[in-house]
């Protein structure tokens, strides 16, 4: 090889055959696959570019504009309903408020997840206790002269981002306690934690959602009521707090038994072994675990709207309900919106995790 | 001389399931003293360390550790933890924390230390334990014979009354164990009292008050170094010795 | 070997924990007992308020609505009782087949990830990629609204072959009966087939003609019965089907829903037991002899069973789990039948959600059982 002018076009031809036969034509059943399946791809990304770019229609105020072209996206639908999508009935005056709060929700997830950034910890509190305060005492008006606006008129994408964001907020916390209780040596908290945690982990979300929809307003005190969005938020917390504590208890059971034998020997008691040793680094190994549990109650969320909570999905899908809209592509203009949105969040994330894990496993444990 | 053993064990047995790791063990030292102990793997040396700060529970017979006996009682435990210190053969150092975090934890939140003692006294053991520019290094970027100095200064750090070290050359390479025999060394001219567990005889010869031999959860001959190892008494001491001896 | 001492009588009963634990555990029985105390109080109050019934008696109720795809005799007269029965049964027959058609389809997806072709492994990823990041809800919606909704009715049906038809409606597939010999053949192909297992769990080595019996056992046991056989094609009469079996679009898209989703995740979890075998595994059955087919089969994937039979039982019990989303699209599962239909007429919250997620934890704890047994048939053994 040492030879050949590797700018020789002759060489690179060569390349590109032995490449090509090895990968495309390896064998005769690799040769027929390839055909077909090229055959196949062409096809089908020549169907969905037609659909999506080439036939589409793309100006228009009503269905009436993409009536008669057959089945091709209707972009002009989600043009005129994105704001409900995002905001839901939230009054448009006060829309600056959920802006506000996904950007400060932005930077602080920027600040949690890239590494070069120093104190980690400050951010996992402010994150996990401070943002969500303020965000609700921002977004529900009321006081410091915003306007009020009960949860009820939320709607979109901002529903669907504090359902998963509080999921997780109020998930991390209890399934870590959740995860210490089922290790415990104690034997009714083992007993205790094992079954809470076996019981929402048993049972669909689905489910979840109805006892917290239909059977929390019986277990208070008449006269008591939480509106349907805190509900939801009670029982999406509940259901990922159990997954979270599978997640963190894989993290604990990979922590060498030396360690916690050379915190006892130093005379340090459980709590202080486990917040100051353990934790910090069960918790750093599993960040991979957490962000897929995310990922999966991110996509959970769309299950409010079977209980007639309006999410990012339900707006989606109440607007393709909309007679002044209804044309034979609108269903499908909606739905892959709607699936491209989710898709750039969830692969972004899943992303991250999978970037997490190779430098976790070069690293070591080492910062 | 009617003062009391710093540590005594009585007819100390302990099972594991079915399996007997430790029968009837005796064992006194007195302040100031180093015991060495050795003998084949799985005789039971390990636990009988270990169970001097609990890490192992005795489930017969009696230990005495500086006035306080070990039962199931968590405050003699803790108390007891505080005033023994072990170094591991694994070294079990921190990896998140740096080598003073390390050494000054255990000081700030069991002893009630305020930050700047604790930094002060830390970095004061890692002087002597001579790894004194480590002290903002984290432990994966130690060598290992400079993470088990490390582990031995974090131990030091709770000014102990008694030291016991569990085999802690014994993932080492020649070079660094010679580093931390030479410590162990120095701490032993300080008036340590010292349990250790090993295989490096001829620095076990010289530091030794006692040798103690244990086969299959016995001990089979205790006896002052000299003693140990030009005359040894049971024919199982003379065969392990032959053994070890003869590289 | 003497054994080790008894422990006092009190130090056993608490294991030999200490007074403060004994006291944590006690405090943490007696928050459990009053909170569970004041949610039941609370609860009583609240259903008087209502005017709501309780117990299970509503289970022998007239149910009075539909159902339209019941695998068991049903009528509006049925009881509650038997909704409930055919509810179960529908999601125990979705998640069955779900679980076998995830599992082939996920089977080859992973093998395709790892496919030297390029074309084929850049597919597989791109289906995987894509249907793992969209909430199953979403493609549920997809298939259902987008896909099967705006076919052409039953008059302009896509015509598969003669044989079957599919439209708006739903499937229309032939009928196969076998008459009075159906059980009868039913049982002998469960009968041929435990007899393979068996003669290849003692005999180690089973021949290829072994196959055959599980075959060849209900051909005979048919023509016993004197080969009854009656086929229906479905029919178009002016503007519907008749004859033939109908398999409707709610049931289609949630299979095919959860098949593909659950295929996509199963791809991985293959892919991942596959490459976690060593490669010195291969190379040494290549030293040996061996032919690729035949390395994949009697040393890889054995190996990576092990690895992948674990996260695979957790897809299984997701995908059951899932089948749930039954609700969104009205296909009568247990949830949308009890959980939805029956609550809302009989307003019973507690013991019908209860008694819901009772019998989900139920099938979750078969279902791991049955995965254990496997996972211990293939786990190695170790000293």
């Amino acid at each position: 090889m040492a030879h050949a002018d590797r700018s020789n076009s002759r060489y690179l031809l060569r390349r590109a055959f032995a490449f090509s036969r090895e990968h495309f034509f390896g064998s005769w059943g690799s040769t027929i696959v390839t055909l077909i399946a090229g055959m196949l791809l062409f096809r089908i990304a020549a169907g969905v570019v037609e659909w999506a770019f080439l036939d589409a229609v793309w100006e228009g105020t009503s269905g009436e504009a993409c009536r008669g072209q057959g089945a091709v996206a209707c972009w002009p639908f989600i043009a005129a309903k994105w704001q409900q999508f995002v905001y839901g009935t939230y009054p448009q005056g006060s829309q600056w408020r959920v802006n506000l709060a996904f950007a400060l929700g932005a930077l602080g997830l920027a600040w949690l997840m890239l590494p070069r950034i120093p104190g980690k910890s400050w951010a996992s509190a402010i994150m996990v206790v401070g943002y969500p305060v303020f965000v609700f005492f921002l977004l529900t008006g009321g006081s410091f002269g915003l306007r009020a606006v009960p949860t009820k008129d939320w709607g979109g994408m901002l529903v669907t981002i504090t359902l998963a964001a509080s999921g997780i907020a109020a998930s991390l916390p209890l399934g870590i306690l959740l995860a210490l209780g089922r290790k415990s040596t104690l034997p009714l908290i083992r007993i205790a934690s094992t079954a809470f945690i076996e019981l929402w982990r048993g049972v669909p979300l689905v489910t979840v959602l109805f006892m917290a929809s239909v059977m929390l307003p019986l277990f208070l005190p008449a006269g008591v009521t939480f509106d349907l969005l805190l509900r939801c938020i009670f029982g999406v917390a509940l259901f990922s707090a159990a997954y979270m504590a599978e997640v963190v208890r894989g993290g604990l059971q990979a922590i060498p038994r030396g360690q916690y034998e050379a915190a006892s020997a130093l005379g340090l008691g459980y709590w202080r072994t486990m917040g100051f040793v353990i934790l910090p680094q069960a918790l750093r190994i599993v960040i991979p675990g957490i962000v897929n549990t995310f990922i999966g109650l991110f996509k959970d969320t769309t299950l409010v709207l079977i209980v007639g909570l309006a999410d990012f999905l339900g707006m989606v899908q109440r607007n393709l309900n909309d007679a002044n809209w209804f044309a034979p592509g609108t269903a499908m203009t909606g739905y892959v919106f709607a699936a491209a949105v989710f898709w750039v969040f969830c692969f972004g994330m899943s992303r991250y995790a999978r970037h997490m894990e190779h430098r976790l496993n070069r690293e070591g444990h080492a910062q | 001389m009617a003062r009391a053993p710093i540590i005594s064990m009585e007819k100390v047995s302990k099972w594991f399931g079915a399996f007997r790791v430790l029968k009837d063990v005796d064992l006194t030292v007195f302040e100031g003293e180093r015991h060495v102990i050795v003998g084949p793997s799985g005789s039971g040396k390990s636990t009988l360390i270990r169970c001097l700060n609990r890490l192992e529970e005795h489930q017969a017979g009696r230990i005495v550790i500086d006035g306080i006996e070990l039962t199931g009682s968590l405050r003699n435990t803790d108390e007891i933890r505080r005033e023994v210190g072990m170094v591991f053969q694994q070294f079990n150092l921190f990896p998140h924390l740096t080598i003073l975090q390390n050494c000054t934890l255990a000081p700030i939140h069991v002893r009630g230390m305020d930050r700047s003692e604790a930094d002060a006294l830390a970095m004061q053991y890692l002087e002597r334990v001579h790894i004194p520019g480590q002290a903002d290094k984290y432990p994966g970027q130690l060598s290992g014979g400079q993470q088990q100095r490390a582990a031995i200064a974090r131990a030091l750090c709770m000014n102990p009354k008694i030291m016991l070290f569990d085999e802690p050359t014994s993932a080492l390479d020649p070079v660094m164990t010679k580093e931390v025999l030479d410590v162990m060394v120095e701490l032993a001219d300080g008036g340590m009292t010292m349990v250790i567990v090993t295989h490096e005889m001829a620095f076990a010869r010289k530091i030794a008050h006692r040798m103690i031999f244990m086969e299959e959860a016995m001990v089979i001959e205790s006896a002052p170094p000299d003693a140990f190892f030009d005359h040894p008494q049971d024919p199982r001491t003379k065969r392990f010795l032959g053994q070890i001896l003869d590289h | 070997m003497d054994k080790a001492p008894r422990r006092p009588l009190l130090e056993r009963l608490t294991h030999g924990a200490s007074g403060r634990a004994v006291v944590a555990q006690l405090a943490l029985l007696l928050v459990v007992v009053l909170a569970g105390g004041w949610i039941s109080h609370n609860t009583i109050v609240n259903l008087q308020a209502r005017n709501l019934a309780s117990g299970f008696g509503f289970l022998n109720y007239t149910a009075g609505f539909a159902i339209s795809q019941s695998p068991i005799p049903y009528s509006e007269q049925s009881t509650y009782g038997r909704a409930l029965l055919a509810g179960l049964i529908n999601t125990i027959n979705v998640s069955l087949v779900g679980i076998v058609c995830a599992t082939v389809l996920g089977y080859i997806l992973g093998l395709a990830r790892l496919s030297r072709n390029i074309l084929i492994s850049g597919l597989a990823t791109i289906y995987v990629e894509t249907l793992r990041n969209v909430p199953l809800l979403l493609q549920l919606f997809v298939w259902y609204f987008a896909v099967l909704q705006p076919l052409p009715k039953p008059s302009a049906s896509f015509d598969l072959l003669g044989l079957a038809y599919l439209h708006n409606r739903g499937l229309q597939l032939p009928s196969v009966s076998l008459g009075a010999a159906g059980w009868p053949v039913f049982a002998a192909v469960l009968t041929g087939l435990l007899v393979v297992a068996l003669w290849a769990r003692y005999r180690r080595y089973i021949s290829r003609l072994a196959v055959l019996v599980p075959v060849l056992l209900p051909v005979f046991v048919w023509m016993v019965y004197g080969a009854p056989f009656e086929a229906q094609i479905p029919q178009l009469e002016r503007f519907n089907f008749v004859g033939g079996t109908v398999v409707r679009p709610e049931l289609m898209a949630l299979i095919v829903a959860l098949s593909t989703y659950t295929a996509a995740f199963i791809a991985e979890i293959v892919r991942a037991g596959i490459l976690s075998v060593p490669r010195g595994q291969i190379e040494a059955a290549q030293a040996l002899g061996l032919r690729r087919g035949h390395i994949r089969r009697s040393v890889v994937m054995p190996q990576a069973l092990r690895v992948i039979i674990p996260p695979l039982t957790s897809q299984y019990l997701n995908l059951t789990k899932n089948s749930s989303l039954a609700v969104a699209i009205a296909f009568p599962d247990l949830v949308s039948v009890f959980a939805g239909t029956t609550l809302s007429q009989t307003g019973q919250a507690v013991e019908i959600v209860g008694l819901t997620m009772a019998i989900y934890l139920t099938l979750s704890l078969l279902i791991a059982a049955a995965m254990n047994l496997a996972n211990r048939r293939f786990a190695l053994k170790e000293r």
